[in-house]
């Protein structure tokens, strides 16, 4: 007899940890092979837990060396060359041709590459050593916003997702991202990924569900510091605007085609820092001066 | 002298100062004023004018137009105009003349500027004069020479204007926060319409006829007068690229509200609740003087002021000691009196809000301490205000009092006082006093603020980026990333 496959669950990605949906709703969603998948429909609360695990990560993500972020973005490129198989297969089941599928994997794993390399250059290009008019030594440094929740892309399953992640973490952000609905599967297998690439557990967390229901609880959380939608939603993208208000939350709308190489870059990374001024008062004593 | 005894600080408090009132004799007012549109002052449509007082005697000074929403869709189209057919032509250089010329103007008319920002919103004229007034011309200056480096700033984006800036600014650094405004819109292309605030806005009006002097084409800057509803239709105006506001929080949210789901782009400069933190070996007497200025300075009427002090346990007992003897010494009364350290609380509106808070911050127990000091008879004054033994959840620690009422903690750990610190929804600005310089760095950058000062406070340069994080609003003003918030790529 032909050995019976074992399917998975796809479950939520929370704090480093695989729980499904606290809600416990569900949607169907049908593969090529007939399959179908049971994908965990998010609730507020899993939004709500998200953001607690995302704001707990902030403080050690954003404090650790930008080498060190970028060595751990590398890793996740790393991980999901391995895996190419899987996504493969994955893609061809939510409609994807072997070719296309080939090239959005293989896009991915590059923008994870390109964006880690970014991790300790973006500073020196944003910084400013402003030289004022008083006896002050003044600089001004980016710094990441803090909690950044995420409508990832609709249209795509994998790339959408990595072209935003990736710029957000490189910057030392941490993030909620809700999945492409109708292509959920590929963004909970690439969470697998990034729970074995030393992304500490928080960093990223993906959810998946309904944007018409969670837009609003993305765009009125009061601890998240920025809220971007990647899909052109008129209706959607005022009620988040009008939500952000807030807590005056930082908008972003990313409606990008991703498979495009020209939308990836250090602005994606430096649209979620804020500018630091540092000032410093510079003695002012003495007459020897600089002769030489 | 005992390692624990500090001396009562010498500030030969029986030395009077006799009278130095600035002259005002030199100084051109008209008894009313128009809206400047256009490169013209016209009537409002409402035929409306209201009176505009000195806050130090509340006496009248002149009239100011009261624009309506007719107003503001003809100053919108003048400047749609301006832009279209003159200023986004313009080769840069020509552009960055103009904006030298005005700095220029503003440099030679400077003490009548300072006056009249005194006379007008009640901040002393030490201030005015060696503040404000050099700031706004140095801003000017500034940005004049940014107007064809753009594309070195932001190498292979095309930067490009917006179009039309719509700007609304507050009553507390009018000229500054109108140069702060005009100046990169400018630099970068856009032309601009400002609304000043209302209790303050001769200095605009001025800084109006100097634009006028400069040749500036016409609309190129329009600004337009009145209250709050008329800033709220020049951001909902449809023909409106940018919107920029430097206010308060409450306000600013309104405006993120209502612009959401439009195309226009946004920066908000806000509220903010600093915290100003002594550690135990900081230099005290300039700790004292950085506590002084912080929240003190324009009689706290300052987003950034330093209005929640933190000292380290320790030291607590000296500092707060100092402070007092500090306070009894700061002259406070007319602001044209160029000794005078506290001028008078900018509007009636804005002294029964501080007076409010006062009575918050004894009803909910912490220990007021205020300067002996004698308040004129007339005018909005405020004695300064300390309050002691507060705590992180009193509302005169976590609200923006724009006053000069300081809330005062003790901390024991580095630990704690950054955590009571960022714990506010405010991020706009920070000190920090010590001596030890890897403190400092793990200070200002653990501090989630816009600006940190350390080891000095309230200052301010043109080339030095200003903002908030938080719920201090978004967007810099000041230096090349200053120059971001007008441009598209």
């Amino acid at each position: 007899m032909e050995r019976i496959e074992v399917l998975k669950t796809y479950k939520i990605f929370i704090g480093g940890q695989f729980p499904r949906t606290e809600s416990g709703r569900y949607y169907p969603l049908k593969l090529k092979n007939n399959m179908t998948v049971n994908v965990s429909l998010s609730s507020r609360k899993d939004f709500r837990n998200s953001v607690v695990a995302a704001r707990s990560a902030f403080n050690g993500w954003s404090t650790r060396a930008a080498f060190n972020r970028g060595q751990i973005i590398y890793r996740i490129a790393e991980m999901l060359e391995g895996r190419k198989e899987q996504f493969l297969e994955e893609l061809k089941q939510l409609g994807y041709s072997v070719a296309s599928a080939k090239k959005e994997i293989e896009q991915s794993i590059d923008r994870l590459v390109y964006y880690a390399g970014w991790c300790d250059k973006y500073q020196q290009l944003l910084s400013t050593v402003n030289p004022v008019a008083s006896s002050h030594f003044n600089f001004s440094v980016p710094e990441p916003m803090g909690v950044v929740a995420i409508m990832a892309d609709e249209s795509t399953a994998l790339l959408g997702l990595v072209s935003v992640i990736a710029p957000c973490i490189a910057g030392g952000n941490t993030c909620i991202v809700l999945a492409s609905e109708s292509k959920p599967t590929c963004a909970i297998t690439f969470a697998e990924v990034i729970a074995t690439s030393d992304v500490p557990g928080g960093v990223v967390n993906i959810v998946t569900g309904n944007r018409k229901e969670l837009h609003a609880h993305f765009s009125s959380h009061m601890d998240v510091n920025a809220v971007i939608n990647c899909n052109s939603e008129k209706e959607f993208n005022k009620t988040i605007g009008e939500n952000a208000s807030l807590n005056v939350k930082r908008v972003f709308t990313w409606n990008k085609n991703w498979a495009d190489e020209t939308e990836q870059g250090p602005y994606f990374i430096t649209d979620l820092q804020e500018i630091k001024t540092t000032w410093h008062p510079i003695e002012n004593i003495g007459v020897s001066g600089i002769k030489y | 002298m005992a390692k624990n005894e500090t001396k009562k600080l010498e500030y030969f408090t029986d030395w009077k100062y006799a009278p130095a009132p600035e002259a005002t004799d030199h100084i051109n007012l008209k008894k009313q004023y128009d809206l400047f549109i256009n490169g013209k002052f016209v009537k409002p449509n409402s035929g409306k004018h209201f009176d505009t007082i000195n806050p130090a005697t509340e006496q009248h000074i002149s009239r100011i137009a009261e624009a309506n929403e007719k107003d503001v869709d003809s100053a919108v189209k003048a400047a749609r105009g301006a832009y279209d057919k003159t200023w986004k032509k313009m080769p840069a250089k020509e552009r960055a003349k103009y904006i030298y010329r005005i700095a220029r103007l503003i440099q030679e008319r400077a003490r009548e500027l300072a006056v009249i920002e005194t006379l007008d919103g009640g901040k002393s004229i030490r201030e005015s004069r060696d503040i404000d007034v050099p700031l706004a011309a140095n801003h000017f200056f500034y940005y004049a020479g940014w107007a064809d480096k753009l594309e070195y700033a932001f190498p292979n984006r095309n930067p490009a204007p917006l179009g039309v800036a719509g700007q609304v600014i507050p009553w507390n650094f009018p000229l500054l926060m109108a140069a702060w405004k005009i100046a990169p819109a400018l630099a970068t292309g856009n032309t601009v319409v400002l609304k000043p605030a209302e209790t303050t806005s001769l200095t605009a009006l001025k800084l109006a006829e100097i634009i006028q002097e400069s040749g500036l084409p016409d609309g190129v800057v329009n600004i337009i007068t009145g209250h709050g509803p008329v800033g709220a239709a020049m951001v909902q105006h449809k023909d409106i690229n940018k919107v920029a506001f430097t206010g308060s929080t409450t306000v600013g949210k309104w405006i993120q509200k209502a612009v959401a789901g439009t195309d226009k782009k946004l920066t908000l400069e806000l509220g903010g609740k600093a915290a100003n933190i002594i550690f135990e070996d900081a230099p005290i007497n300039q700790a004292v003087e950085g506590i002084i200025n912080g929240i003190f300075f324009n009689q706290g009427h300052v987003c950034c002021a330093g209005s929640r002090l933190f000292v380290q346990e320790s030291v607590a007992e000296e500092v707060i000691r100092k402070l007092k003897d500090r306070l009894e010494t700061l002259i406070v009364g007319d602001p044209l009196d160029k000794n005078t350290d506290i001028g008078a609380i900018n509007s009636k509106m804005q002294l029964n809000k501080i007076n409010e808070y006062l009575k918050i911050g004894v009803d909910d127990g912490a220990e007021i301490y205020q300067s002996s000091c004698t308040l004129p008879d007339k005018g909005f004054f405020v004695r300064p205000t300390l309050f002691l033994n507060t705590s992180q959840s009193h509302r005169i620690s976590q609200e923006e009092i724009f006053g000069p009422v300081l809330a005062v903690q003790t901390f024991r750990t580095v630990e704690e006082v950054i955590e009571k610190a960022n714990n506010i929804p405010y991020g706009l600005s920070a000190g920090v006093w010590t001596d030890k310089g890897s403190r400092i760095f793990n200070m200002t950058s653990k501090l989630r603020a816009g600006v940190v000062w350390a080891n000095t406070y309230n200052k301010f340069d043109p080339t030095s980026p200003f903002g908030g994080y938080k719920e201090s609003g978004f967007g810099r003003e000041g230096g090349l990333h200053g120059l971001l918030p007008y441009l598209k790529f």
